[in-house]
Parts: structure tokens; sequence; C-alpha cells
């Protein structure tokens, strides 16, 4: 069986972010593939050690720079990779329309996704997939088997969380919980250099447009008062409270 | 014509309702509203107080929620209402149903937002980004339709405009609403004021200790503040709370006045899910943690001291 996990790559997230005029600037920042994402990478890696029998494509739609991204899959464990090219800021329900085409015309019977990526704080990409393909989806998953057929996963709600039973096809989105991803070790980085990575260009798509654009970005952090309370735990406490009463008005 | 759709569990029409008909009616104007409510029946009577037409999805079909099943009414009541825009609540279920009714519906999807103006086929939007670090304004510009979810907390509740009629609609569900199968639920347990509801949050980290430190100083600050309880991630991957408390990326996203951390360091990720809140305190032992670089009130120290003596203290403040 096929399973395709979808990557972004994304700052990292302790790297500094700066807007400038034309919005977010990603000069100098340090990429890595999107945590979310690389869950779904673990995942697909422990089914075939489980002995499911599995090929792991990685797919990706992005610019040039995402093939770094699509290497530390491949030396985790991806077998072999499909990126589409571009520098278009594609919102993620185009996105899913593109990446849908490549699922098809792999036969990929499962995709893993990030459930919510760590550049556009977006968690559409999974459900709009799945949308697309026709294929039921688990959000926020923690825990994954495969069965008969069948998929079964416990997944995060609003209130708790729940079990599902979906048949496969499918689209899982992942999360931290779900495993602990590994790292690339150097023979396996050296062996990914090897690996198919096919070059696919977003044109042979067709015209994709996107939906949404992007009017402006900025830093907006609230300005924090940063005051350092001291004092015995009696003394802080009580000037803590009457910080918050009288300054802050806020109890 | 504008359509906000909203679950409603137990019959109650949730607060996070009645912010999306605060949208809604700003973006009508002067034009219609309709509500689609899926859940019991006395929930759409009591969004009837609200908006004017409301379709009433009560069967049991729908229970328990499933995001296709979802999916199949939203896509239903939009057509029956002929909206061009639908509005949901960013919560889980909206987050996982909102992007499917937008490939059905061929619409532009505007995820978690905190503003929204302008008209079908060019709205403009204020959401965050880049873990919650980057405000951004974003438009549509294409799309037959557009579906729009909501932050909640974020805008009024809307007052009443009484006057609504509550029209009965049978879910017409296809074999892929039903095949996905619910099984085992766990849901938090209640008692206290709603996370996601809380104008006072008090959270805890990983630096209480243990599960019983946790309850026994963060408990009776969020009693004595009658505040939600959040968690970070630690907390609930070690156990120690359940999920449904967790704030962060990958948890619930919170914007309290104030936010009491207490023993936590603050990982980008935790931040990202708190650092919009009106006022952030923090206790912890390290001075060096990065909590204490978006703080407006810090104490240094050991936060199972200084935590009670904060409950005393607010309890005295409160007697007095």
């Amino acid at each position: 069986m096929k399973l395709i996990t979808v990557l972004k790559q994304v700052p990292d997230a302790e790297a500094r972010i700066r807007a400038g005029v034309g919005g977010v600037e990603l000069e100098g920042v340090t990429f890595v593939i999107d945590g979310m994402d690389e869950y779904g990478v673990e995942e697909a890696i422990r089914l075939r050690e489980a002995g499911h029998d599995v090929e792991i494509v990685a797919l990706a739609l992005g610019p040039a720079r995402y093939e770094e991204a699509i290497r530390t899959a491949l030396a985790l464990g991806a077998d072999r990779a499909v990126h589409v090219e571009t520098d278009v800021d594609l919102d993620p329900i185009s996105q899913a329309r593109v990446l849908a085409e490549v699922v098809k015309e792999e036969g990929a019977e499962m995709v893993l996704v990030g459930g919510k990526q760590a550049d556009w704080d977006s968690a559409a990409l999974g459900p709009a997939l799945a949308e697309v393909l026709g294929w039921p989806h688990s959000d926020w998953t923690t825990k994954l088997e495969l069965a008969d057929g069948s998929l079964k996963v416990e997944h995060d709600t609003d209130d708790g969380h729940e079990s599902l039973t979906m048949p496969l096809p499918a689209v899982v989105t992942t999360q931290q919980g779900l495993n602990e991803p590994r790292y690339p070790t150097l023979p396996n980085i050296m062996k990914a250099k090897r690996k198919e990575l096919a070059k696919r260009n977003l044109d042979e798509f067709g015209s994709v447009t996107g939906l949404t654009e992007i009017v402006d970005q900025k830093i907006q952090t609230r300005e924090r008062l940063g005051k350092m309370v001291e004092g015995d735990a009696a003394t802080a406490a009580t000037e803590l409270v009457r910080l918050l009463q009288n300054e802050a008005k806020v109890l | 014509m504008i359509l906000l759709v909203t679950t409603a569990p137990g019959g109650n029409l949730p607060k996070s309702a009645r912010e999306l008909v605060t949208v809604a009616r700003q973006l009508a104007g002067d034009g219609q509203i309709a509500a689609a409510v899926i859940g019991p029946e006395s929930a759409a009577t009591q969004m009837a107080e609200y908006v004017g037409q409301v379709y009433s999805f009560s069967s049991a079909e729908l229970e328990p929620v499933r995001a296709e099943a979802v999916t199949a009414v939203v896509q239903q009541a939009a057509q029956q209402a002929g909206a061009d825009t639908v509005l949901m609540t960013a919560n889980r279920l909206g987050q996982s149903v909102a992007p499917r009714v937008a490939v059905r519906l061929g619409a532009a999807l505007l995820e978690d937002v905190i503003q929204v103006g302008g008209s079908a086929g060019a709205y403009e939007a204020v959401r965050y980004s880049y873990l919650s670090r980057v405000t951004e304004t974003v438009k549509t510009v294409g799309g037959s339709a557009t579906v729009i979810t909501v932050k909640p907390n974020v805008f009024e509740v809307a007052e009443p405009q009484p006057g609504g009629s509550v029209t009965s609609a049978l879910p017409q569900l296809d074999a892929n609403a039903n095949r996905v199968q619910v099984g085992e639920r766990a849901a938090a347990s209640g008692g206290r004021v709603k996370l996601e509801e809380a104008g006072v949050v008090v959270a805890g980290g990983r630096g209480l200790g243990s599960a019983d430190s946790f309850t026994a100083v963060v408990e009776p600050l969020a009693d004595a503040l009658n505040a939600g309880v959040a968690s970070t991630r630690a907390v609930v991957d070690a156990g120690w709370r359940p999920y449904a408390e967790q704030v962060g990326q990958t948890g619930k996203s919170v914007a309290p006045e104030p936010y009491i951390a207490l023993g936590i360091s603050g990982a980008v990720q935790h931040l990202s899910g708190m650092n919009r809140s009106k006022v952030i305190v923090a206790i912890n032992k390290d001075a060096d943690a990065p909590i204490f670089r978006i703080v407006d009130y810090g104490i240094v120290g050991d936060v199972t001291q200084i935590a009670p003596a904060l409950t005393e203290a607010i309890k005295e403040a409160k007697g007095s």
C-alpha cells in the first residue's frame, strides 16, 4: 500500500520573524520541515516497521528551497518524493486541489499531513484534501492503527478526545503526541541524496489561481510592562494583587 | 445572504454562536441573516431571538457529531438559504468542517479571523500567522462563495433581536456522512468555567513538579478567581491534566485578561496560544525563562510557595 506524507518547509519555531513593507521577511531565517508534518513521516515509517508493506512517498508543494525539507523526509525513511515547484503562495484550498491530483496519480491509500501549519497557522489542508479526494479524514490524530483495509484512530476534539474507525483511503492530520519523531542518521542522509525526487511544475496542473491573497503582514506584539515583583512570597503576592487591581485593573 | 452555522451540544446555544451573530450583522448591514443550528430544537428557538431565519437540524442522525455529516448539512443549509457567505466558529469542529465546505461550494476560505469586512466576493479579514506572532490581512480574490471561520472570544456577544422563525430541516445525508464510526468518547470534566469562555485563566506547567502539586496549587487559585484552568502540552503529555485544558499550537487559543502562568517556561508553541492575552502574569523559579519576556507582571521564585500566597491575597482582597 502506498502512503503519502505531505510536507511544508517553515521557519524554525525559534527563529526570529521580521516583517517589512512587503510582509514577513524570511531572508536569513533557518528553515525546517514543519514539525507537525514530521509526525506524519514518522508514523508512516513506524507502520512499515510494524510489518505493513508500505511505500512512502513524500509530497510537497512550494518553492525550490523546500527541497531541503524533502531530503530530510527521505533521510528519515521516505522511499521517494514528488516536489511540485512554485513560488506562488497558494491558499490551502487551492493547494489541496493540486496535491489531490498527485495523490490520485500515485494511487495512494492514505495521506498524512500536519494538523496545523507553523507558517500560516492554517488547519485547512488535511480536511480540504480529503474533500477533494472524496475521502474521510481524521484531524488532530494522536493514535493510529491499520487493520483489514480500515483505519482506527484516536483524535482530539473540542471537548476531549474520541476514537474513530473509517475505511481506507483516508487523510490523517498529525500532531504532537502521535509519536516521537527520530533524527536522520548520517548514513541515511547520504542515502537520501540518491533517492528519487521527481520535480513537477505547477503549470502542469492547468491554470491554478489562488482564492485569497495576503494584503499585508505585521509583527504586532502587545506592549508588555515587564514588571518584576520582588519580596518574599506573601509580600510579592500582596503587591501583585494590588497591581492587578489598581494598575492593570483586571481583578 | 449570510448563513451562520453552529452546533448546540445539550440544546444550549454556545457563546461562540452569539459571537457569530455579531460578525454576521456587521457583514450583512441591513441584509438578511440565516442560521443553521445543529442540535436539539430548543437551541434553534434560542437562535430565533437573534436571527430572522433559523434552520433547525435536530435529527438523531447527526449524533454523534461527525465532520462529513456536518459538512453535508452546511452545504444543504447554504443552498436552502441561498447563502454566498458561511460563518462558523474556528474551534476544532469548525476547522475540520469549513475546509470541506469551501471545497464543496467552490468557495474561498478565511480561517480563524479576528476582524472581517467587505462584502461577498471581496472580503478582507485580519488573522494571526507564524505561530500567532504575525498579524496579517488577507482578502478573497476568487471563489463563488466565501467560508469564514471566526476566532472564538474575540467578537462581542450579540444582543437579541427577537422575531425570527424556525424551520425544521431534515438532513440529506449520503453514505459518506456515515462512513466514519465514532467509538469511545472522553469529554472533559465540568464544574469550572470553560477555558475558552473564561475571562481569567490560570495555567500550570511542568514547573509545578507533579500532578498532585498542579491540583493543589493551580485549582485553588483558579477557584478564587472564578478562572478557567489551562495546561501546557508537557503537562498533558505527562498525564497530569486532560487535553481539553491544553493551550498552545496543538491546543486551544485563549486571550483572557489576565493569563496567570504558573511554573511555565514559555515554549513558543505554548506562547502562540496565549500571547494575545490582555495581561500576562508569570511565576517561575527560572529568571531566564522565555515567558518573562512577554509578561506584564512576573515573580521569580518557588511557584508552590508564591501561588498559594497569591490565592490568600486574592481571597483577602475580594473579601474586603
